[in-house]
């Protein structure tokens, strides 16, 4: 038995079907198909597939989608604006802040949350904020440095 | 902060260099940060079914009887996938390459050999359904004896683990059960040697952990082959892997794949790309297998554990006369690459320095653990671990520097390797004395001198102990060769040496002190050396 569940994603109302016990990875990926979000561990320990549900970052893998009716959710493919893209997308290019790339949507999604609500991030709440998020190929140094400027260009346009 | 060194190889670049010491955008990156790039997983099919693999619970085990009536009968599934339903069901990588016998099934058929053994495939309408028709399968099992440890394995008695390789080593050239090294009078030099000293060394299995976990989507094309979608950081390996497995010509498999969520060695090994064609085939839909979490932990091939004894034979004045390295590469229980690993590893004896006499004998062993892989370097890394840190101790035991302990018995142009190849534009000593410099650590002159060119800086032999440097207790007196002294290694406290003479300041970038045989221009005695530009130095 399916149920109906509607929500905001990206800014655009979304409504779908999904099975009791769906999560909201899943749901994203198979039932609307958005493909930005990723599947790492499927049990909430390595924050690839995170994304923003109401603004806070959360692990979809081992988010109920029925619990998301009605929320807004904000995943990697919303960051762009038609042609230009994020602050975080450009930080994370220029700092060469992605190897696999298979973290990244994860990463930008938990860095964008931070500064949502700080614009102006310490380093140790930039490392806070990914400490939740496994790069494999380990370049968090990178994408520390990525978000602290793309935080920068924050302060510069404040 | 990168520094680029105009001065070395001055008078052979060309400077109008245009990517080399300029960033360079990847031409990938504006997919990752979109979340555009499109991995094996991103290609979407309407009526997509999934494989889910039964795995072994057991190291060790014969399978008396499987039942899975039930699990054929279950909702959503399409189709159970048997040992004898893989058209060739016995494969070792290597094999694309002649080397090595075929000893790993795709699905275990009689005997499970490490836990995680794929034993049967469920194909189904989702993996869910696929999961829940697994726990209906009935197995029984006759569990066997099983070895975890490489010395044991090769102990007589020692329950045999790959039916290929009942002696569980890998055999070399239908032959040797190892690779073996021998240079020299390696028992004579230990005799000679006024410190002779043996230590272990060990280095467990390392998963890769790629936060993609390996998988492949198989789907039947409008003319009859096969398209691959897959996580492979191997693909023309994988297709020709794939393609032998299935019994089918490599033209009819069409692989698409370049863009791998992390790899490291760990994506090489096309663990799911046989199964997931075979699966295409024969329920004629596109299939998905992609391992959970927890197969790519249990199932997928990691770096091998290394067990390696190493013992020097070293002078008081700092040569090294002797070394004997014996290694042991813990396969898991099937050959995949660890036999290649330990070509490498026995290359590699006895690492960057000239040693009269040298012995190697390095091991490919099976056991009842999960079966190797590739990763960074593997076959080399755990060794140069080994012989670095008994090149401490070794550097410990004689009271000497232990970088002017490695520039001493670093190898050099036209030496003799403990494989009988001439060294060829060796480059140590320059490296040790350019991070000498940069790390401010101080080095005798004649050691500053010295050059990896036959006839140039400051000859090997003849140099003292720097008795300055000498710990506060004596070097262990000379062992007879019968019964070599073990020392034991402890690093010298701080407060246990003589203070260490004022490293000398720098020398100023804009006025270098070249070496007396530096070529001009140089600050660092490095020679020209260029590979790169064609021009070989000797």
């Amino acid at each position: 038995m399916k149920t109906p569940i509607q929500f905001l994603l990206n800014g655009e109302e979304v409504a779908t079907f999904v099975e009791s016990g769906a999560n909201l990875l899943d749901t994203l990926r198979e039932a609307v198909g958005d493909l930005s979000v990723k599947g790492g561990c499927w049990q909430g320990t390595c924050g690839t597939c995170t994304v923003l549900v109401d603004g806070s970052p959360r692990l979809s893998c081992l988010t109920l989608a029925e619990s998301c009716a009605g929320r807004a959710i904000e995943t990697t493919a919303g960051l762009r604006r038609g042609p230009d893209l994020h602050p975080l997308q450009s930080a994370f290019m220029e700092r060469f802040a992605a190897q696999c790339g298979y973290c990244t949507p994860g990463m930008l999604m938990a860095a964008k949350a931070l500064l949502d609500k700080n614009p102006n991030p310490t380093r140790e709440n930039v490392v806070d904020a990914i400490s939740g998020n496994v790069c494999r190929c380990t370049g968090y140094e990178p994408i520390i440095n990525a978000v602290l400027d793309a935080a920068g260009g924050n302060s510069r346009r404040a | 902060m990168l520094e680029f060194r105009k001065d070395i190889f001055a008078d052979e670049r060309d400077d109008n260099l245009h990517e080399i010491g300029q960033p360079t955008q990847r031409q990938d990156m504006l997919g990752h940060v979109t979340g555009t790039s499109p991995y094996y997983d991103d290609h979407r099919f309407g009526n997509l079914l999934h494989l889910k693999i039964l795995r072994s619970p057991h190291a060790h085990a014969r399978i008396r009887s499987i039942d899975d009536s039930a699990a054929a009968r279950a909702p959503g599934v399409k189709r159970i996938i048997r040992a004898a339903d893989v058209p060739v069901n016995l494969n070792t990588l290597l094999s694309l390459i002649q080397f090595g016998k075929d000893d790993e099934p795709s699905l275990a058929a009689d005997v499970v050999r490490y836990k995680g053994e794929p034993i049967l495939g469920i194909v189904a309408t989702s993996e869910r359904a696929a999961l829940e028709a697994m726990a209906l399968v009935r197995i029984s099992y006759d569990q066997l004896p099983a070895v975890f440890d490489v010395e044991e394995a090769l102990k007589p008695g020692a329950p045999s683990v790959n039916a290929t390789y009942p002696k569980n080593t890998f055999e070399y050239y239908n032959k040797y059960d190892h690779q073996k090294l021998r240079y020299g009078d390696v028992e004579a030099g230990f005799a000679q040697a006024d410190v002779v000293f043996e230590d272990r060394y060990q280095m467990s299995p390392i998963e890769h952990a790629p936060t993609e976990t390996n998988g492949s989507i198989a789907v039947p094309d409008t003319n009859g082959r096969f398209i691959v979608y897959t996580s492979t950081q191997a693909l023309f390996f994988s297709l020709d892997t794939s393609a032998k497995i299935n019994a089918v010509p490599s033209n009819q498999l069409h692989f698409i794949g370049g863009t791998v969520g992390g790899g490291f060695g760990g994506k090489v090994d096309t663990l799911t790309e046989p199964l997931s064609i075979l699966a295409a085939r024969l329920v004629g839909a596109p299939v998905r297998y992609r391992f959970s979490r927890h197969e790519e932990m249990q199932f997928g091939s990691p770096r091998g554990g290394e067990r390696i004894y190493v013992k020097d034979g070293i002078m008081r004045d700092g040569r090294i006369i002797a070394r004997s390295v014996r290694a042991y590469f813990d396969s898991g229980a099937y050959t995949r690459l660890s036999s290649y690993a330990v070509v490498k590893c026995a290359a590699h004896i006895p690492g960057p320095y000239t040693i009269p006499n040298v012995s190697g004998d390095v091991y490919c062993v099976f056991t009842n653990r999960t079966p190797a892989t590739a990763m960074r370097g593997f076959g080399v890394t755990a060794l140069d671990f080994a012989l670095e840190c008994q090149m401490d101790k070794g550097a410990t035991a004689i009271g000497m520097d232990p970088l002017e302990y490695r520039i001493l018995n670093a190898y050099r142009d036209g030496d003799m390797k403990a494989h009988r190849r001439e060294a060829k534009n060796t480059a140590l000593i320059e490296c040790a004395q350019v991070a000498a410099e940069k790390a401010n650590w101080p080095l005798r002159e004649e050691f500053r001198r010295m050059s990896s060119r036959k006839g140039e800086g400051t000859a090997r032999p003849g140099i003292a102990p720097d008795r300055s440097r000498a710990p506060a207790v004596p070097a262990p007196a000379r062992a007879p060769a019968a019964a070599p002294q073990r020392i034991s290694y402890e690093r010298p406290t701080p407060a246990a040496l003589p203070p260490r003479p004022a490293p000398p300041a720098p020398p100023p970038r804009s006025a270098p002190l070249p070496p007396a045989t530096a070529p001009a221009g140089s600050t660092h005695g490095a020679p020209r050396f260029s590979s790169v530009f064609g021009t070989r130095r000797r």
